[in-house]
């Protein structure tokens, strides 16, 4: 059994629990699996979407991951079927998709490697109906009816 | 009245006001769901955009409800989502309004008018013809009979939960109740088996999302459960695993490996010869899971794992590879452990074979033996 005997780590400094302070390695190949998708980004503009979901990830992956590809400038929400949130993260063109319930329960997270991410976009359906909305919404407004009418000055 | 599913999901969905981005995500929740990858998104969209709702029968038969349970607790669609908008469940014990003959009104007629088109979900094992029906009843009529009635139409089962999928504790020897599985008893439709004690809620709406999206049954494997969620076993997708391969076992569930959280193998972990989800959906909403909490997994998802040995001894060994010529194996742990696998379920196969049934007089002479 002595070959058994289990050769124990110095606990990480900082960390309260040992197990969840271990490196697992599940967040390495994650990130070289970005680095080729922005390979593929930068050569050809081919976007990529990692579904963070399927990953066997062990405690503290997740967080190891996230803080390597740390924080970009933009942060977006978009409400529908309950809040998405959507991070830049500090490497442009990688973006921490968080699509939640409306119980704010997670429903998945996902890394899209991409110039904007496909939520942010307006579908090409509402697209097409954006100028017929326009003008419904201004025809609605009043404001269409006195075309020349000016702001009266005081 | 009953709502009839004559509506395409699209149709049905944009009567609830769900947007187009709404939609958008709920395709990337449902690719998610399914294990597949988000390169699917599109379409996933454009068959969930024309599925119809199919006409869902739920039999529960000898169960503890703990796979309703389960469901109910499924965040990924909500039971919410599932009933308004992915399914129209005409008939369930547990969750329906309506009670006695009415209940039993609204199964005949969910059979009537959804003829060859509806799919049953059945919970719980049934007690086999030649068992006395007296052991489980709906109505006054046998499990069996049920069954047996309601599948005649049906376009497919689906079996959830080990009880309904393999017998499981209802078929734990001595099996008292004659208790059979779904398979077992229906031969002439598809059988999806979708076990687990309780089986994981998102792989339950996964597989109903499957038949909706692609029109027809999921890829199986040789028990007849999906392959998307059942393909890989527990060891191979489990983040203790390099541990494993580093020969690194927790002895005991207080010494440092344990707190180190190396490889549960020596407590008995059957992760190598159980095939589910659990490493990767995880539970209570993607908190945690069985292994990550420091349990062993206790192969839940696989046939009689109630009679396959103690939860709390190893996974068998055999002899020719004791614990130095498995440490020795380090880097070769996946090709060891794919052969343990299988020789483990080798051995199950003879132990199976060479078990010697117990009688109830046998149980309740060692329950009145046994001091308190």
């Amino acid at each position: 059994m002595s070959s058994l005997e289990p050769k124990i780590d110095p606990p990480a400094p900082g960390g309260s629990c040992p197990g969840a302070t271990h490196e697992h390695g599940h967040a390495l190949p994650i990130l070289h699996e970005i680095r080729h998708a922005l390979e593929r980004l930068l050569a050809g503009g081919e976007s990529t979407c990692i579904d963070l979901h399927s990953m066997p990830f062990g405690p503290g992956d997740l967080e190891r991951l996230t803080a390597v590809l740390g924080s970009g400038e933009v942060q977006a929400r978009v409400e529908a079927l309950g809040p998405t949130l959507i991070r830049e993260t500090a490497i442009p063109g990688v973006w921490l998709v968080d699509y939640r319930s409306l119980e704010d329960q997670r429903l998945s997270y996902q890394i899209e490697i991409a110039a904007i991410p496909e939520i942010l976009r307006p579908r090409p359906e509402d697209l097409a109906e954006s100028l017929g909305v326009l003008e419904a919404r201004l025809a609605e407004s009043g404001l269409d009816a006195t075309p020349n009418a000016s702001p009266p000055s005081s | 009245m009953r709502k009839r599913p004559d509506k395409t999901l699209g149709e049905s969905l944009r009567d609830h006001g769900l947007s187009r981005r709404g939609f958008l995500k709920l395709c990337a929740a449902t690719a998610s769901l399914m294990a597949l990858p988000p390169s699917m998104v599109p379409a996933i969209a454009a068959a969930l955009e024309q599925a119809r709702r199919p006409s869902v029968i739920w039999l529960s038969f000898q169960e503890c409800t703990g796979c309703t349970e389960s469901l109910t607790r499924a965040h990924a669609p909500t039971l919410e989502d599932l009933i308004l908008d992915f399914i129209s469940l005409d008939y369930h014990h547990t969750l329906q309004a309506a009670s006695g003959d009415a209940a039993e009104e609204a199964r005949f007629q969910a059979m009537e008018e959804n003829k060859g088109r509806y799919l049953v979900i059945v919970d719980g094992s049934i007690p086999g013809p030649d068992a006395n029906p007296g052991f489980s009843t709906v109505a006054g009529h046998s499990n069996y009979d049920i069954l047996m009635e309601t599948v005649e139409h049906a376009a497919a089962v689906i079996a959830v939960g080990t009880c309904a999928a393999f017998g499981g504790l209802p078929q734990a020897r001595p099996n008292p109740t004659g208790a059979m599985s779904v398979m077992e008893l229906v031969r002439d439709k598809p059988v999806i088996n979708v076990p687990g004690c309780p089986p994981i809620p998102m792989v339950i709406t996964g597989v109903v999302a499957h038949y909706l999206v692609f029109g027809r049954l999921p890829e199986l494997d040789g028990y007849g459960r999906p392959l998307a969620f059942y393909g890989q076993s527990i060891h191979d997708r489990c983040y203790r695993r390099p541990f494993y391969d580093k020969g690194l076992f927790a002895e005991s569930f207080d010494d440092e490996g344990a707190k180190q959280g190396w490889c549960l193998y020596r407590l008995g972990c059957k992760g190598p010869t159980t095939y589910n989800a659990c490493a990767t959906m995880k539970w209570n909403d993607g908190t945690s899971w069985p292994v990550e909490a420091g349990h062993p997994c206790l192969g839940c998802s696989e046939p009689k794992f109630w009679d396959a040995g103690g939860f709390y001894e190893p996974v068998s060994v055999p002899l020719t590879l004791g614990p130095t010529t498995l440490l020795g194996a380090g880097a070769a742990g996946a090709v060891v452990g794919g052969g343990l696998a299988t020789l483990a379920r080798k051995q199950r196969k003879e132990e199976a074979g060479a078990r010697q049934p117990v009688t109830v007089d046998e149980l309740e002479q060692k329950l009145s033996t046994t001091p308190p």
